[in-house]
């Protein structure tokens, strides 16, 4: 019994020993993810923890469930509106199972933004996307551009010609292209239906029917593979450039040979920075969660929230020479 | 046992005295595991020992905890149900499909519970009239009716149930006791006077001991295993309406997994995998320990994956247990 009693005073002593730090008042935010356990949702806890570092006071808490499931992220919103966390930031599995769960943290005083993968509009309070239909498309042909000085002939090999986001992406990049890109000449669209084979069947055809064609632009990560593969078989390394939406791991190795100057992407990193700033300043009462406020996201920039409390983040971040090596270990 | 010379062999009447009994029972065991865990909980995190924070924790683990009560009537009779997860996906798709033809929420919770029961008959259909083995038969069924919703919603949701329904998953019956979780108190009175005060239950341990005996003896092994079938889909039935209501939408992929952790609920309550024995009390028990366990670790921010390696671990702790002790205690004679 007198064990038991040493061992009882002995963990109270610990717990309040341990818990002695946490009475300078810091901010709890809880970066919740799809899963733990994946490269893209790490990276985005680096840039929270690089956040949280910036600001000073607070404290990141890296979670989410082992399998991507709503009921698992649940579970952890359970446990972190007992733990009074002043911010919940979360990727969603599902927007909406999540949302009765949020909306019952949020009625106990704890501030709820999504990221990534967002919640239904009443399941929180702000919503960041990475980024947005117009900025995507001047990127996509800004990627093109940056290395054709004279200007030149390019071309689109899409995914489907149903896929919704990408046929919006081209709408926006051919709206930009006369004020923007003026001596950038877009002379065909074509669709691989986001299929390896097909993808290099219409690179292939492209690349035969315009002689002049200086670079392919496509917004989708089979299609940039495929595309960038026909090149460098072809010997056109140097003549032709690829370029579009990639994911690092999987391009790395046309950046490193030269069929491709740069692609973008989203960046998780910025993505967690950034989640991590919007939740603490909505904490603090220095942001305000309504349509057609603006919110400073530190190194980042500013986000602007629209008529459904949504922001974009940025355009798609840029991976070429210089850093494809670092963010191809990431995703 | 094969030690034991077979030509003289006593047979008591009775193994121990009743309180001795209840003493070393394994619901006494796993009331001392959860009072440990309990305890320690308390003191791992300051926010565990709020009436608020506690509630929330048994939502955690009552929806799973309501199956587990048929489950484990299941597999004292030898047999069970793999598909149950999948049953609660069929059952919250059907409430969704009839919310889009403008059912209420009478018509809600009568059409997931129906739905259950009806999944629970087919499976018992198949395994008793067809004399297949369960295992089999409702591995066959979990892809059967979790691909049956994903056919009728893809990568789509139902949402928009009514408000009254979400009463079921989010409502209170009286300050921080919600009612999912008096659902759960109120079916394991039931599940425990029918398994240890009826001859049905009687005639459920005998099955699960010898149903070629039980059979000669003129118990209806048939009948009663698909009952019991029909029992499992009816509680996952339930559990259907209770973490749609919850939940506020139906996925496909919803309750992914849940079968494996009923099981695991059945098993640490000292159900024999095998059959033949068990006992209602240590699956609640059960149930509030992996419900506290993932709670309490859930406060200290623990990763989900080192929470499942403790929940195995402490499943073959607890099952090991009385094996060693007994092993220890046959030795010392």
């Amino acid at each position: 019994m007198s064990l038991l009693k040493k061992l009882a005073f002995a963990t109270a002593l610990a717990t309040v020993m341990l818990s002695a730090p946490a009475a300078i008042a810091q901010t709890k935010i809880a970066l919740v993810v799809k899963s733990l356990g994946n490269g893209f949702f790490d990276a985005a806890n680096k840039g929270a923890q690089e956040a949280a570092a910036e600001l000073g006071d607070v404290e990141v808490i890296y979670t989410g469930p082992t399998t991507a499931t709503a009921e698992g992220q649940i579970e952890i919103i359970n446990s972190l509106i007992a733990q009074n966390v002043n911010a919940i930031a979360i990727s969603a599995n599902d927007p909406d199972a999540v949302a009765p769960a949020l909306k019952r943290a949020m009625e106990r005083g704890i501030t709820v933004i999504s990221w990534d993968s967002g919640v239904a509009q009443d399941g929180r309070q702000v919503h960041l996307n990475p980024s947005d239909t117009g900025l995507i498309g001047e990127t996509i042909i800004k990627l093109a551009a940056d290395y054709l000085p004279d200007g030149g002939d390019v071309a689109i090999l899409s995914a489907s010609s149903t896929a919704t986001n990408q046929n919006a992406w081209i709408e926006a990049a051919k709206a930009i292209l006369p004020t923007k890109f003026p001596n950038i000449n877009l002379v065909a669209t074509v669709y691989g239906d986001d299929d390896s084979v097909k993808s290099t069947n219409e690179a292939k055809g492209l690349i035969a029917s315009y002689p002049n064609l200086k670079a392919i632009i496509a917004p989708t990560t089979v299609g940039v593979v495929a595309a960038a593969q026909v090149v460098t078989d072809d010997n056109l390394i140097g003549k032709i450039n690829v370029t579009g939406l990639a994911l690092p791991s999987e391009f790395k190795k046309f950046i490193d040979n030269g069929a491709s100057q740069a692609v973008a992407l989203w960046n998780p990193i910025d993505l967690g920075y950034s989640a991590v700033q919007i939740s603490y300043q909505l904490v603090k009462g220095t942001a305000k969660a309504e349509p057609g406020a603006t919110i400073s996201i530190g190194r980042v920039g500013s986000i602007t929230l629209d008529d459904t409390n949504s922001a974009a983040m940025a355009a798609p971040f840029q991976f070429d020479k210089s850093n494809i090596e670092e963010f191809s270990k990431i995703y | 046992m094969s030690n034991d010379a077979p030509t003289h062999r006593n047979i008591p009447d009775r193994l121990d005295s009743p309180l001795r009994a209840a003493i070393l029972s394994w619901p006494a065991l796993l009331l001392v595991v959860a009072v440990i865990i309990f305890t320690v909980n308390s003191f791992a995190s300051p926010y565990f020992l709020s009436p608020w924070s506690l509630s929330d924790a048994t939502f955690n683990f009552t929806e799973k905890a309501i199956i587990a009560l048929a489950m484990a009537l299941l597999i004292i009779s030898g047999e069970i149900d793999l598909s149950v997860a999948a049953i609660i996906a069929l059952a919250s798709t059907a409430m969704g499909l009839a919310l889009q033809y403008g059912a209420d929420t009478p018509a809600l919770v009568a059409i997931g519970i129906g739905t259950g029961l009806l999944c629970g008959a087919f499976n018992g259909a198949l395994v008793t009239r067809l004399g297949l083995p369960s295992i089999v038969v409702t591995i066959g069924t979990m892809s059967l009716f979790r691909g049956l919703s994903y056919i009728v919603l893809g990568d789509q949701a139902f949402k928009g149930y009514p408000a009254s329904f979400a009463f079921f998953g989010q409502g209170y019956v009286w300050w921080v006791v919600s009612f999912e979780f008096v659902l759960f108190l109120g079916l394991a009175v039931i599940y425990y006077v029918l398994l240890h005060r009826t001859s049905f239950g009687r005639r459920v341990y005998v099955i699960g001991n010898n149903a070629t005996a039980a059979q000669f003896s003129g118990v209806r092994v048939e009948r009663i295993k698909f009952l019991l079938f029909c029992l499992t889909g009816l509680m996952s039935g339930i559990a259907a309406v209770l973490l749609t209501s919850r939940l506020g939408s139906t996925r496909p992929s919803i309750a992914q997994g849940w079968e494996l952790e009923v099981i695991t609920m059945v098993v640490l309550g000292g159900v024999s995998i095998l059959g033949g024995s068990g006992s209602i009390a240590g699956v609640v028990i059960a149930a509030f320990i992996m419900g506290l366990v993932t709670f309490g670790m859930g406060l200290l921010n623990v990763p989900g994956i080192v929470q499942s390696i403790f929940i195995g671990l402490l499943l073959i702790l607890v099952i090991a247990l009385p094996i060693v002790l007994g092993r220890l205690r046959r030795l010392r004679k």
